[in-house]
């Protein structure tokens, strides 16, 4: 909403106030200023002139010399390349040492305009310059008198010497406001007057509305019936004749332009002017093309066609409420009138419509047809049934003030279901319990309301809302007027007192920092990828046709097809995070990203998805497989998950590399897996650096994470060390052997470490040689010989059994 | 005798000051007070000696024993003191070499402005508190006071799964669940990730952060809500910032307000980051509306509540100078680097 301070002025006559505090005190109570600019902070001694003289400049044919009254005591010379000048013209100049807002031939305006000094144009002087439009730093567009390319020339009767600025009344500021939803009354320039009368407690004026109408009757001109009185709540029409079409006044031009409206002609630019100023749109039939001078509102059939005044033709449903004649639609209803109905610059006669739709189903109709216009913007944020009244009043006020056209005597207004008065009872106890004001007082509150249009009724103890503030309620919203106007700012600033409560992060948060701590620690960065992503993904990342995976939450209206599902699995992030990495030529990158995903528990979804977060890491050109699966345990390792995990290669991820992948279990569950990305999934990505990822599933590690520690006694009898070195079919892993040794061990096995591998030279093809060092100790004694030595026979029995040997 | 051992002490006083490794040094030593050193010698000829002479003699042996013992014990401190200076000088390193640090990861920015903003909130007593991304409408809209032809649950702007079920597009459904749960008070914050259907841009992220506050319990008042934000934007911007609220509107609150903060670059001047207004609006807030207690079931007649949230994004973003959204999803490692 953009408006010249002037025009609010015009409302509330006693506003004295500068440009800075006016912003302040506003966006304080309530309408956020956004901006304001003065329209002549570039601009400084324009003054009108009258060409006394013309004469050809010596030496140049395009410039001419001229002699200026400005309404001193000696004429200026002034020389102009202008070719619309004439003698006797009256003409805006700039006296030297003044500023204009852009000059002819630049296409940017200056921040701080241009300063205009006297100089010399070919050897002749020139004390000053003639201005055209775009030089006051406006638009020709909003200027349409100003001529194309050319001097914009005043009227003949302005005396020399006049502030021209004044004249176009650029002595202003225009403000622009951010408009909350709830307050419609505020899209108009009275609602923001009102509101400025309220902030400085002033007296707010009504835009003028005078009786209007000719001694005939509407009535016998036409009838209007409302057939869907909840699409439409109120239709009021009033009639014009004898219309002449003309240009608005300049004072109407002028204003409309600083609200950054194009003045057309009388009639357009009175409906636009009542527009900004209630925020009601209007719209005006020829009333002429009205078959049966009839006027019916009802909804459309499916499937009718319609022809909108800018020539399209629309397709309409039976949720789209029309304008008709007795014969056929003339005008979608708050939307757009139709061609059949359309004012002409040969009208005579016209009809005024001020209606109220409900704006719901404006907006859905608009969205439908995929036409939004300026009225059904507005409509769209559901206008009070009050201001169509008003508004239609005071455009028949200026259409008589203005000369044009013969309005008609009398009014139709339809409104089947009048509005109730809204009126809230008045606590103010809970007002300032709610507040945390003890200090405000029933009276201060009551003045404070009263300023902002709303009345206490001593007798009920209620307060009355005036039509315009459809927003209001409850006491709640009573106890926000009071604040603002009292101002927010008084309000003391306190604690919250009362119970204690203790704060704190859940047991499942602190796991998943304990993870990402972890993973940074291990020098991985962290990154963050969006939650939906294409169902291509799927592909890339080699996933078959009938995995689970690719049962993922669609969105109904996603932003197109690449963020359309809901991602099942978070490694398509990170590889993409890691692949831009790869592009741009980053070495040995290490990333992380705490992921959701969003499992469906059945398709199409009836209930919330399961939403598990997922630690996912991934790095290239820092390591094999064996750094990722020591990253894995150390996270494990900062999470409290303690006991033994298996690292299983029948591992199903098909985007890793078959020979070098694991899922990784914890008392038979999977807490994740980690692998090599599979060469034909890098090559996906385009990343040709051996590629490694990991996830970890958050919630399952939760399950069996645990911070408790309890202590150990340290041993205190000596440990026996054995080391066996084996010969080992290539097949055999060493998770089995280690299983082997565990089981065989029982409680005296203290650790054991796989020291050496080794294939090739003197081991046998399809062998390997491994080396363990095997530690035991008992806690309560020293251990014999015998007894260790029994347990690695018995070891190495068992280890006989996969046609393992003991290297000699 | 007695110039015998003058003559072995002067001798000896010689070869030790002449010596220049601990184990020549050594050597001298088992060559004068060893079990077959010459000092030991001249003790067993104590016993040739007249019984009045010999305590005095003794007395002079040990007396030379015991000089050349502490002559040497010098002479080895010196020694070892002038080695570890040797090899101390000889293990100088240049210390302004690169160092040797393990590479350690970086946090996003978004955490880091996200683990501010929690330290301040469970320092006051905030439970931090999740809920789910993938939410009911009646959650994200009907029981915070949206109505059901809500301009905000457009498909402009909201991402629907199906008629019921939408990516939540704010952090408030979460207060509607705990206050479901009725137990009093609250004090909770929940951080999380919201979704509109806003195209990608410089300013814009259809996937963004949000954190939410609310705290309900008897009494609690506007004042409440200015003084717990006002301490929080002190916590975070430091203590010479200054705080502003506006009135404002949301459907879930009433009265409303949105907070300003003084700018932090320009401290109120005037700058481009707060758009030469010297304020920057940091989050939205407001009381509890009555008619949310009314549809989570809290007794507003015991009751009362604020709630507020803000932009995890929109903090980054100030906070660390950044000035394109994209960046914070893109994930280079330049750029992630940069935060610790």
């Amino acid at each position: 909403m953009k408006t010249a301070l002037s025009w609010i002025k015009e409302y509330v006559p006693g506003l004295e106030v500068d440009d800075e505090k006016y912003s302040e005190t506003m966006t304080i109570t309530g309408t956020k200023v956004e901006g304001y600019e003065r329209l002549d902070k570039n601009l400084d001694k324009i003054v009108a002139a009258r060409v006394v003289s013309m004469e050809k400049h010596p030496n140049a044919d395009k410039l001419m010399v001229c002699m200026c009254d400005v309404g001193g005591d000696k004429n200026l010379q002034i020389v102009t390349g202008a070719k619309n000048v004439a003698e006797g013209d009256m003409v805006p100049v700039v006296l030297s040492g003044g500023r204009v807002a852009s000059v002819h031939g630049k296409d940017e305006i200056p921040e701080d305009g241009v300063k205009i000094s006297k100089g010399k144009l070919r050897g002749i002087e020139s004390d000053g310059m003639m201005c055209s439009i775009e030089e006051f730093g406006l638009d020709r567009n909003y200027y349409p008198e100003a001529p194309e390319d050319g001097i914009y020339i005043l009227d003949k009767d302005v005396k020399p010497g006049t502030d021209v600025v004044e004249l176009l009344g650029l002595h202003d500021t225009v403000f622009e406001y951010e408009i909350t939803s709830n307050r419609v009354d505020c899209y108009g320039v009275s609602g923001i007057a009102r509101e400025a009368a309220a902030a400085f407690d002033k007296d707010f004026k009504e835009p003028e509305i005078i009786k209007t109408g000719n001694s005939e009757d509407i009535n016998d001109y036409l009838s209007v019936k409302i057939l869907d009185d909840k699409l439409c709540r109120r239709y009021i029409a009033r009639m014009v004749k004898n219309i002449k079409i003309a240009p608005s006044p300049a004072w109407l031009r002028h204003r409309l332009a600083a609200s950054g409206i194009r003045p057309i002609n009388n009639i357009v630019d009175i409906t636009n002017y009542v527009m900004e100023e209630y925020g009601q749109p209007m719209h005006a039939f020829d009333y002429d093309t009205i078959e049966g001078h009839e006027i019916i509102v009802k909804r459309a059939n499916d499937g009718e066609e319609f022809t909108t005044l800018d020539g399209q033709q629309r397709k309409l449903d039976h949720d789209i409420l029309m304008i008709n004649d007795a014969k056929r639609a003339i005008g979608i209803a708050g939307i757009m009138g139709g061609e059949n109905s359309k004012i002409r610059d040969d009208v005579t006669t016209m009809v005024f419509e001020a209606a109220t739709f409900d704006g719901t189903n404006i907006r859905l109709s608009s969205k439908r047809l995929g036409l939004r216009t300026d009225a059904s913007s507005k409509f769209e944020k559901g206008l009070c049934a009050q201001s169509a009244y008003k508004a239609i009043e005071r455009a028949c006020t200026l259409i008589e003030q203005l000369g044009a056209g013969e309005v008609v005597g009398g009014i139709i207004d339809e409104y089947p279901n009048k509005d109730a008065q809204v009126e809230i009872d008045f606590k103010p106890d809970e007002i300032n319990a709610l507040l945390g004001t003890e200090y405000i007082t029933k009276y201060e509150m009551i003045f404070y309301l009263k300023r902002l249009g709303i009345k206490y009724d001593e007798q009920t103890g209620k307060v009355i809302c005036p039509d315009f503030r459809n927003d209001l309620e409850s006491n709640a919203d009573l106890a926000e007027e009071v604040a603002r106007i009292y101002g927010y700012e008084m309000i003391d600033t306190t604690l919250p007192r009362g119970e204690t409560t203790l704060g704190g992060c859940s047991f499942e948060k602190r796991v998943e920092d304990a993870a990402t701590l972890a993973a940074r620690f291990l020098g991985f960065s962290e990154t963050m990828s969006y939650s939906f992503e294409s169902p291509k993904v799927f592909d890339k990342l080699n996933i078959s046709e009938n995995d689970k995976m690719r049962e993922a939450v669609k969105i109904m209206n996603p932003l197109g097809e690449d963020f359309s599902i809901m991602r099942t699995c978070p490694v398509n992030g990170i590889l993409n995070s890691l692949a831009l990495n790869y592009n741009r030529r980053n070495k040995s990158v290490k990333l992380y990203e705490s992921a959701r995903i969003y499992m469906p528990k059945s398709l199409p979804l009836t209930e919330l998805p399961d939403e598990r977060k997922q630690l996912v890491l991934g790095f290239y050109d820092c390591g094999d497989f064996f750094d990722m699966k020591g990253a894995v345990q150390t996270i494990f390792k900062f999470t409290g998950v303690n006991g033994k995990k298996t690292y299983s290669p029948d591992c199903d991820k098909a985007f890793l590399h078959p020979g070098q992948r694991a899922d990784i279990l914890y008392e038979g569950e999977k807490l994740g897996y980690l692998g090599r990305l599979h060469p034909e999934v890098a090559d996906n990505y385009g990343i040709s650096q051996k590629t490694f990822i990991a996830v970890i599933d958050i919630e399952n590690v939760i399950k069996y994470s645990n911070f408790d520690t309890k202590f150990n006694e340290i041993a205190k009898f000596p440990a026996m060390s054995r080391d066996i070195s084996l010969v080992v079919p290539k097949a055999v892993t060493a998770g089995t052997i280690e299983e082997i040794i565990e089981e065989k061990s029982g409680s005296i096995l203290e650790s054991y470490k796989l020291f050496d591998v080794y294939e090739g030279g003197q081991i046998a093809d399809g062998f390997k040689s491994m080396a363990y060092n095997i530690i035991f100790r008992h806690r309560e004694r020293t251990l014999e010989e015998k007894e260790v030595s029994q347990i690695i026979s018995d070891i190495l029995k068992e280890l006989e059994k996969l046609d393992i040997k003991l290297r000699n | 005798m007695k110039e015998k051992l003058e003559k072995l002490k002067k001798e000896a006083f010689e070869k030790i000051n002449s010596v220049d490794a601990l184990d020549v040094l050594n050597d001298m030593r088992v060559a004068y007070l060893g079990k077959k050193g010459e000092i030991t010698t001249l003790l067993k000829t104590l016993k040739d000696a007249s019984d009045e002479e010999r305590p005095k003699l003794g007395q002079y042996i040990n007396d030379t024993r015991v000089e050349i013992e502490k002559y040497i014990s010098d002479m080895k401190d010196k020694l070892t003191k002038r080695m570890r200076k040797e090899q101390m000088a000889f293990e100088e390193i240049d210390v302004t070499l690169p160092a040797r640090a393990p590479d350690i990861g970086h946090r996003h920015p978004n955490s880091i402005a996200y683990e501010q903003i929690e330290r301040i909130f469970v320092g006051m007593g905030y439970e931090v508190v999740d809920g789910p991304e993938i939410e009911y409408d009646e959650y994200n809209f009907g029981k915070l006071n949206i109505p059901e032809n809500h301009p905000a649950k457009d498909e402009q702007d909201t991402f629907y799964i199906n008629k019921d079920i939408v990516l939540r597009t704010q952090t408030s459904p979460v207060q509607a669940r705990v206050m479901e749960k009725g137990e009093f008070p609250i004090r909770m914050i929940s951080p999380g990730r919201v979704f509109r259907s806003d195209a990608v841009d410089a300013t814009h992220s259809p996937c963004f952060h949000q954190v939410e506050g609310l705290v309900v319990d008897r009494g609690i008042t506007f004042a409440d809500l200015k003084g717990t934000l006002k301490k929080f934007a002190t916590e975070l911007f430091g203590k010479d910032i200054k705080v502003k609220f506006r009135p404002h509107h949301f459907p879930f609150t009433e009265p409303s307000a949105e907070m300003d903060v003084s700018c932090f670059k320009c401290m109120g001047k005037g700058c481009r980051f707060c758009k030469k207004s010297g304020w920057i609006e940091i989050l939205g807030c407001g009381m509890v509306h009555p008619n949310v207690f009314d549809k989570c079931n809290v007794d507003k007649s015991r009751y009362q509540g604020f709630a507020f949230g803000m932009g995890l994004e929109r903090i980054a973003l100030l906070k660390y100078e950044i000035d394109d959204m994209r960046l914070l999803y893109e994930n280079d490692i330049r750029f992630l680097e940069q935060f610790n």
